[in-house]
């Protein structure tokens, strides 16, 4: 068996939309106007962003008020070329920066050349995007105040509040199968099913998970399985499920227990109506022809019924066989 | 010393939809939480503990949300713990916060569920991808409904139970001013002619995706002696985990199921639990599983728990024992705040505090959460009496 | 309060774990901290893990891990999205309630997989902050500028610290980062993450630990010494960066008081400090003094395994303290930017 780590590309990604309620979604609506809206707290001092809480005392604050558009970097740190999702179209700093008319800085990118145009106090002023929709990165970042006066000035236009704000997420993983599995999907590729064995009690686990349950014990030792078993019961799918277009309903999802093994897994019966699926019914894997297999459980396109006699099924409330000696 | 006495003197939730749009992730928590602090009589300020429950973090995309939310829950210098046992979260996190007092490590601990699906799709999360895997199911109906075939088969139910559980669930949903789905003109024929989704699941017979938000306020003996309003003491807690998977697993009635059960009943002195137990909040988020889970929870005869159903028995209406007068999970369900909506309704059972969906005189009550491959559960039993 | 001690542990890190899922290479740490006590998974009271479905990519993550438990029977259990130390609180907890004497503890993480520094973005402010994607190092960096800059800690006592994280590691075959550097050679260090250099930054690694805690006289007999826990705290700072003083930590002083570090001399202390800068903040915020050994394993400088890290300075400490090394030390575990929550352990043997 060949030593080689399998390895996949695990993309998790979706465009999360966040409602915003009263007090961020002004000081998102403030940028899309090009001001900064701060908030009040009790005793005076102005938080920007503004946050809904006080930290302090967890009261509600509500006391929006206007802060200013330069402001001061408080310290910073060279970043350099963007990495993944930020929204920068050049190398920056990331800095904490106090807005004149704020008593804490926020977090945001100085857009220099480089870390020798950094320093803490330094004087910076804010960079609008011109397309702006409500969005943290409407401010394309802080500039060094360059002897312009920064005007605040508002769009002529109402803009519409705020109540919502897209932040997508996309992280990249490289996903790994474990011993078990990695072993049973290049099997795969041989039409070979392969399940493990618990050391204790001799279930026998498919897909292997390198783990027995019933002995919280590592499974080492592989079982070769045919491609034939039973439907333990099973599910009909009438209406489309997105993530499975390719699935036409109404289809038939299935428990199959191979010859041989403990327990179970979902698969898919094919080659025949959902309708006359039945609970103890004999079936075979339906593979994919030879020169599309791959390391996958893919490769099998479903379970067809082999005609034999069912299976009786003894005890409907348990599932599997309780192979091996007893506990 | 024996354990704490522990008392519960607030529960605060949202109104649950599908979209709370009005809102923050933080406002969403702090409505709840401030409804369980008035309910209470407490500030900020008396709470010593926070402890969040929560399903997946992919359903907000907030990793770790309680590092975020510290704030909105003022747990600034205070502890603050974020429970995750899937489905069965909010239960299990009851439970974390009751132990808290219970130790007399704290004294008055806040404790809060919570999911704000809108903000991705609970679909999506719940079916991320899984390289090399070949998936044939999406959500999680497609998992359950070959348990409920089995179920139907070796009890040969008449085939329209689940349908009696998903229309007196929704009509229980009409007396809870808060919950998800308000069906007001539902009959039981449409219910029955709804479609097939995940057969022998209908439509009708699944639960919502919805935002929402659970809180309690738990407190100690001292706590509940002075509290000035209703109290519901806690009798025993208990959770059990098992495998979903292996050769001779009960799947219809788990053994963790089972086991917990013992364990709480146990725990509370509760000898015969259909007599002694007044109202029954449980986790059913498929119609089948709640004579599924009268049999399980001891309730009803093994084989026999549709036969409650089919009498009525569990109608807030008339039934010796009235599950899910809020309306359950079939009417509501933020994911992550399911499983504490049936401790705190338990919870407001025995206070007298359910309003209209109040099952009268009821001074003991069952809070019931599972999750995963129904592997996790947890279980509470509170009283209106020490 | 009762009397609770550490009576086992087990661990393994490594900078990657390929070709192992997170329950096989677990199953071999899991059993070897019951099989130390000659417990089995049913003589134990309560179960409860930490680990993180951000980490693993993977929604209920921990559903695969538990089966490596042998929760058949069922096991009464539980689990946090937090570091492992959390979840030992969560059952030193459950002890003190007087139903159970026994409870057994593991986490796990492989940052590995995926590019941990950008993920963490995923814990900030969802609305102003984790859309920009600040990296982990970069937030560190920003407080450790403000450190420098107000003469709180030079960049010299910084190397010093990533210096004597390198020799204590020389000696823990768990370390990844091993190779002793002096103070000089890390000062010629080129800065990567301005003002932080590699040392002062975490080798991250692979892996998980598990622990087991029992109570009174059941401790008594399952250990010679145990390592028991005198005190044992956790808070949270405030979130938002701009209101926190990131050159000091108030949570880990308050959790330190309330956990009585001071009460008495500490020999060695395990703090989870991922960056040089925290370890010199948390140092000053438990009142440590020159007494002290400090990270006596390396600490997370040497070997930082996301959700474990926290765990395994608790299970660090408390083996030393079993082995004679010491007789009260202090263990700590920190979650979120710039030790946002601290959890502080005090230990002491018999």
């Amino acid at each position: 068996m060949s030593d080689e780590v399998l390895t996949a590309p695990l993309v998790l990604e979706y465009p999360f939309t966040r409602t915003t309620g009263a007090i961020i979604g002004a000081f998102l609506t403030g940028l899309k106007q090009a001001t900064m809206i701060g908030v009040r707290r009790s005793d005076g001092s102005v938080l920007c962003p503004p946050l809904e809480y006080d930290p302090a005392d967890a009261s509600d604050l509500d006391e929006l008020v206007e802060v200013g558009q330069t402001g001061t970097v408080t310290t910073w740190t060279w970043n350099g070329a963007p990495r993944p999702q930020q929204p920068f179209d050049q190398d920056f700093a990331w800095a904490m920066i106090k807005l004149d008319g704020a008593d804490t800085p926020m977090l945001h990118a100085v857009l220099v050349d480089g870390a020798a145009d950094m320093s803490t106090g330094m004087r910076v002023q804010i960079k609008w995007r011109d397309d702006r929709e409500g969005h943290i990165a409407d401010i394309a970042g802080f500039v060094p105040v360059d002897g312009t006066v920064a005007v605040s000035w508002v769009s002529s236009e109402p803009v519409e509040s705020v109540q919502s704000v897209r932040t997508p997420i996309r992280i990249e993983y490289t996903y790994t199968p474990g011993s078990s599995l990695s072993q049973y999907l290049r099997a795969m590729q041989d039409k070979t099913i392969l399940g493990d064995r618990c050391p204790d009690t001799g279930q026998v686990f498919v897909p292997p998970r390198g783990v027995s349950p019933v002995a919280g014990k590592r499974t080492t030792e592989m079982v070769e399985l045919p491609d034939v078993g039973y439907i333990e019961s099973f599910n009909i799918t009438r209406v489309p499920i997105k993530m499975r277009p390719d699935l036409t309903p109404p289809y038939c999802s299935a428990w199959v227990v191979l010859d041989g093994a403990s327990v179970g897994f979902m698969g898919l019966v094919i080659n025949v109506a959902p309708e006359a699926v039945r609970i103890g019914m004999r079936v075979r894997a339906v593979w994919k022809p030879d020169d599309e297999l791959e390391m996958s459980a893919t490769n099998i396109l479903g379970w067809e019924p082999t005609g034999e006699d069912d299976v009786e099924i003894a005890d409907y409330a348990r599932i599997g066989r309780v192979d091996g000696g007893s506990r | 010393m024996g354990k704490e006495r522990t008392a519960v003197i607030g529960v605060g939730q949202t109104n649950y939809t599908a979209t709370r749009g009005d809102v923050s992730m933080a406002g969403l928590l702090r409505e709840a939480a401030l409804n369980a602090l008035e309910m209470a009589g407490k500030t900020w300020a008396d709470i010593d503990a926070v402890v969040m429950g929560k399903a997946p973090d992919f359903f907000e995309g907030v990793m770790m949300p309680e590092i975020y939310l510290a704030e909105a829950l003022g747990a600034v210098g205070k502890p603050i713990m974020r429970v995750h046992t899937a489905g069965s979260v909010g239960g299990s996190t009851a439970c974390v916060a009751a132990s808290m007092v219970q130790s007399r490590v704290h004294r008055t601990v806040l404790t809060i569920g919570w999911e704000k699906q809108s903000e991705s799709n609970a679909m999506w999360a719940l079916s991320l991808p899984q390289p090399f895997a070949t998936s044939v199911n999406a959500g999680a109906g497609g998992y359950f409904s070959p348990i409920i075939r089995r179920y139907m088969m070796m009890t040969d139910a008449p085939e329209l139970i689940g349908c009696m559980v998903a229309f007196k669930d929704r009509q229980h949903a009409l007396k809870n001013p808060l919950a998800h789905l308000h069906q007001h003109d539902l009959t039981f024929d449409q219910v029955v002619e709804s479609p097939m989704l995940w057969d022998p699941i209908r439509y009708s017979e699944t639960c919502p995706s919805s935002d929402g938000a659970c809180a309690m306020v738990l407190t100690d003996e001292a706590g509940g002696d002075h509290h000035d309003g209703p109290v519901a003491w806690i009798q025993g807690t208990a959770m059990r985990s098992e495998s979903n998977s292996y050769g001779g697993r009960n799947m219809v009635s788990p053994a963790a199921s089972e086991e917990c059960a013992n364990d709480v009943f146990a725990q509370a002195g509760i000898h015969d639990r259909r007599k002694e137990i007044d109202a029954v909040e449980m986790y059913v988020p498929f119609s089948w599983y709640e004579p599924m889970w009268l049999e399980s929870l001891g309730f009803a005869d093994k084989g026999e728990g549709w036969k409650m159903v089919e009498q009525g028995a569990t109608s807030l209406v008339g039934g010796d024992l009235p599950v899910n007068c809020s309306g359950g999970v079939l009417s509501t369900n933020p994911i992550g705040a399911s499983g504490m909506i049936r401790f705190a309704e338990s919870a407001l059972q025995v206070m007298g505090e359910a309003g209209e969906h109040q099952v009268d005189g009821a001074r003991t009550a069952l809070g019931h959460a599972y999750g995963g491959g129904a592997q996790y559960f947890a279980m509470w039993v509170v009283s209106a009496d020490k | 309060m009762r009397d609770v001690a550490v009576v086992s542990v087990a661990q393994r890190q490594q900078a990657t774990i390929a070709g192992e899922s997170e329950v096989e290479f677990m199953i071999p740490v899991m059993q070897q901290a019951k099989e130390a006590v000659g417990l089995t998974q049913q003589d134990i009271g309560f179960t409860c893990s930490g680990s993180s479905d951000f980490l693993a990519g993977q929604a209920f993550s921990f559903v695969m891990t538990i089966d490596g438990t042998g929760p058949v029977p069922p096991i009464s259990e539980s689990h946090v999205e937090q570091d492992g130390a959390w979840a030992l609180y969560e059952a030193w907890v459950k002890l003190q309630c007087g139903d159970i004497d026994t409870a057994f503890v593991y986490s796990y993480g492989k940052s590995s997989p995926g590019s941990l520094r950008d993920v963490l973005a995923t814990q900030m402010d969802p609305y102003y902050v984790a859309p920009l994607w600040p990296d982990a190092f970069a937030i560190e960096a920003l407080a450790a500028r403000q450190m420098i800059e107000s003469g709180v800690v030079t960049e010299r006592q910084l190397a010093e610290i990533a210096h004597r994280s390198r020799m204590h590691a020389a000696s823990n075959h768990h370390a990844v980062r091993r190779r002793e550097k002096s103070v000089d050679e890390i000062m010629a260090e080129e800065v990567v993450m301005d003002p932080l250099r590699r040392s002062d930054l975490p080798a991250s690694a692979d892996g998980g630990c598990a622990v087991v805690l029992a109570a009174g006289d059941v401790a008594r007999r399952l250990c010679e010494r145990p390592a028991w826990i005198r005190g044992i705290d956790h808070r949270s700072d405030a979130h938002t960066l701009g209101v926190r003083d990131l050159t000091a930590s108030m949570s880990a002083e308050l959790a330190g008081q309330h956990a009585g570090v001071s009460r008495d001399k500490i020999d060695l202390a395990e703090l989870h400090a991922p960056f040089t800068t925290s370890e010199h903040i948390l140092t000053n915020a438990l009142g440590l003094s020159d007494e002290t050994v400090i990270n006596p394993s390396g600490g997370a400088l040497a070997a930082h395994t996301m959700m474990a890290s926290g765990l395994i300075r608790i299970a660090e400490a408390a083996r030393r303290i079993t082995a004679g090394e010491g007789d009260r030390a202090v263990a700590h575990a920190s979650s979120g930017p710039c030790l946002q929550q601290n959890l502080v352990c005090v230990l002491e043997g018999d």
